[in-house]
């Protein structure tokens, strides 16, 4: 855009100000121009920003299978719906006797969510699963504060999300690693010896990173409770289980939800997020407020929560997310929630026997909804994981994680979800083995892939270490 | 068990955690192996101690940054820093291309010598690695 500006180029025709000569603002206010801003018309506009849209990839285009991500096809009915117009011009600052469908679609959502993971109160704030995190520790914190002793210490499993750690320390605690067992599990004898009176909570994802259900979440919770503390339920893996079972039932006290994963709004650049937070009766006196309450006349805002964490968020969180996520379980039902998560585990499972021994599988524990392979059996070609990767786009798939969980070398983290059907991952599988065939064939067609995609191999090194995070003419010159 | 390329040179000593350390005297400089970084893959940020700060062995001193992930650096040994590798900070790379040499991290005043007797020798830690060393 900035090397097509033509000066004197206009995009729409502003009328001339008559009014006052800006007094109102203040002269140290205006300016009589932008320097370098660019000037093209309309066309030209629209042309640049959809020749970059073609260059991109998308979940609507072909299979996404980013694992931990969970990219499931967004049913295009929940746009519908959050286009309604008493959604999308609504403004936030309504009162709330002219924003009731709003309140009472924020409060029915929270209702689902109590329903399906079997907490009691939630707060729609979180505008993602990492915001969530804070806002649950905080809660967390608040309990154990309220009770004389915030505690020192947050348990977090080796296998964990990053943001975990990141969350607990935000709240000002310390971060303990628990290792995990042969299986990929907690390791429940390091957590009992270790779980004393300073431990405010363990953070857990159930399914882990790996897939795997921890088969002994009900003792953890036990061991947690016993010595005072609380579980935490980093729930970017509910699809694994949604329709089926409860961490509420587990034992888990806090979790969040992320409505751009498990309830198929948009994720990533097409967000935005969001990470609703749930807890037992015993913290809902410490959510965010404003909270919807309902009254005789209907729903309110109401912020009289004397022990509320405060705000997390402007406003109501990403309102739009929350009535396609609304959309979304009010259309698939109980029995629809149920089968995204049977076909999601089976999907995965499909792939995993069709890969396993092309692909090393560094632990054998059943799988839920994603598969973890490594690229050990690849090694004596010298071809690595990020290698696999790269060659995926050149057979026009998105590629899936890699290098996590961190506890695995060389991890290829795939997540197929239920959107995609048999033919769909066929085509994946088979891309995948070919790969493995040319690292035995001929790896440099994958060690140099990809070929085909608008750039080839970026140097991700030079991008981490000297980033160029502006664009300006001056920059432009130093490259060159 | 697989044999390991790396290099073990045999004037240092290691730990579990793929830190290695030379002591001359009283001083111990204080470096990543060469099986880490080429488990790391490229470097892009070194995040090292101020100088002065007292260590004690085992605690985190810092993290070290590489297009794969965020590790921790764990004092090897108790003491003093005395001097920190400031040519990292626009040249993380050395810590691949020389981590034995230019892509040192730092060097601290030993205050508890007799913690060097407890790390792996060159051959233990070759052992470690090629165990799988986690």
């Amino acid at each position: 855009m900035f090397e097509k500006s033509v000066a004197g180029k206009r995009g729409c025709d502003v009328p001339l100000w008559d009014g006052p000569n800006g007094e109102a603002l203040g002269s140290g206010y205006l300016r009589d121009e932008i320097p370098g801003f660019p000037e093209l018309s309309e066309r030209e506009v629209v042309r640049h920003f959809t020749r970059l849209s073609k260059l991109n990839y998308a979940n609507d285009e072909g299979p996404y299978p980013l694992g931990s991500c969970t990219m499931k096809y967004n049913p295009k009915v929940n746009e519908k719906v959050a286009r309604l117009e008493g959604f999308a011009e609504a403004h936030p600052l309504l009162p709330p006797e002219a924003a009731q469908g709003c309140l009472q679609v924020m409060a029915d959502l929270e209702s689902y969510l109590c329903e399906i993971t079997g907490m009691d109160a939630y707060t729609l704030q979180p505008a993602a699963g990492a915001q969530g995190e804070f806002t649950g520790i905080k809660m967390v914190r608040a309990y154990h504060e309220s009770r004389g002793n915030p505690r020192r210490v947050v348990l977090i499993p080796d296998s964990a999300h990053g943001t975990n750690p990141a969350s607990a320390h935000l709240c000002g605690y310390r971060v303990e690693q628990i290792a995990s067992d042969e299986r990929g599990c907690v390791h429940l004898g390091f957590l009992k010896e270790r779980m004393r009176d300073d431990v405010a909570v363990l953070m857990l994802t159930n399914p882990n990173t790996l897939g795997v259900f921890e088969p002994e979440i009900g003792e953890i919770c036990r061991v947690l409770h016993q010595g005072g503390g609380l579980v935490y339920l980093d729930g970017a893996n509910l699809n694994a289980f949604v329709g089926v079972a409860r961490p509420g039932d587990m034992g888990v006290d806090v979790m969040h939800t992320n409505l751009h994963k498990t309830f198929s709004t948009p994720h990533g650049g097409g967000g935005p997020g969001s990470g609703p937070v749930g807890v037992k009766e015993t913290l809902a006196r410490f959510l965010p407020v404003p909270r919807v309450i309902r009254h005789e006349k209907g729903w309110r805002l109401s912020s009289d929560f004397q022990e509320s964490i405060g705000k997390v968020h402007s406003f109501n969180g990403n309102f739009g997310m929350h009535a396609r996520a609304a959309a979304y379980i009010l259309a698939n039902g109980a029995q629809g929630l149920r089968e995204i998560a049977e076909s999601a585990v089976l999907n995965a499972n499909y792939l995993r026997k069709r890969l396993e021994g092309v692909y090393h599988l560094p632990y054998d524990s059943p799988s839920l909804h994603e598969v973890i392979f490594s690229d050990k059996h690849l090694e004596k070609h010298g071809v690595k994981t990020l290698d696999v990767a790269k060659r995926l786009m050149d057979y026009g798939f998105h590629p899936p994680t890699i290098y996590f969980p961190l506890i695995v070398k060389g991890a290829l983290m795939i997540e197929p979800t239920e959107s995609e059907g048999i033919e769909d991952l066929d085509a994946f599988v088979d891309a995948m083995l070919r790969i493995a065939k040319e690292a035995e064939d001929d790896p440099e067609v994958v060690r140099s892939a990809p070929h085909t995609t608008p750039v080839g191999r970026l140097d991700e090194a030079a991008a981490a270490r000297r980033p160029v995070l502006r664009w300006s003419p001056h920059t432009e010159k130093s490259r060159s | 068990m697989t044999e390991s390329k790396a290099a073990f040179p045999g004037n240092l000593r290691y730990t579990k955690e793929h830190e290695w350390v030379k002591v001359e005297g009283a001083v111990g400089t204080v470096g990543i192996t060469d099986y880490a970084q080429s488990e790391l893959g490229d470097v892009v940020f070194v995040d090292l101690p101020e100088k002065g700060r007292a260590l004690v062995a085992g605690e985190e001193l810092g993290t070290i940054e590489s297009v794969k992930a965020v590790s921790e650096i764990y004092a090897p040994l108790s003491g003093e820093v005395l001097e920190i590798n400031e040519s990292l900070r626009n040249h993380p790379e050395k810590v691949n291309g020389d981590p034995y040499g230019e892509g040192w991290l730092l060097r601290v005043r030993i205050t508890q010598p007799s913690e060097a007797e407890k790390l792996l020798s060159p051959e233990g830690y070759r052992s470690h690695v090629e165990e799988g060393g986690h």
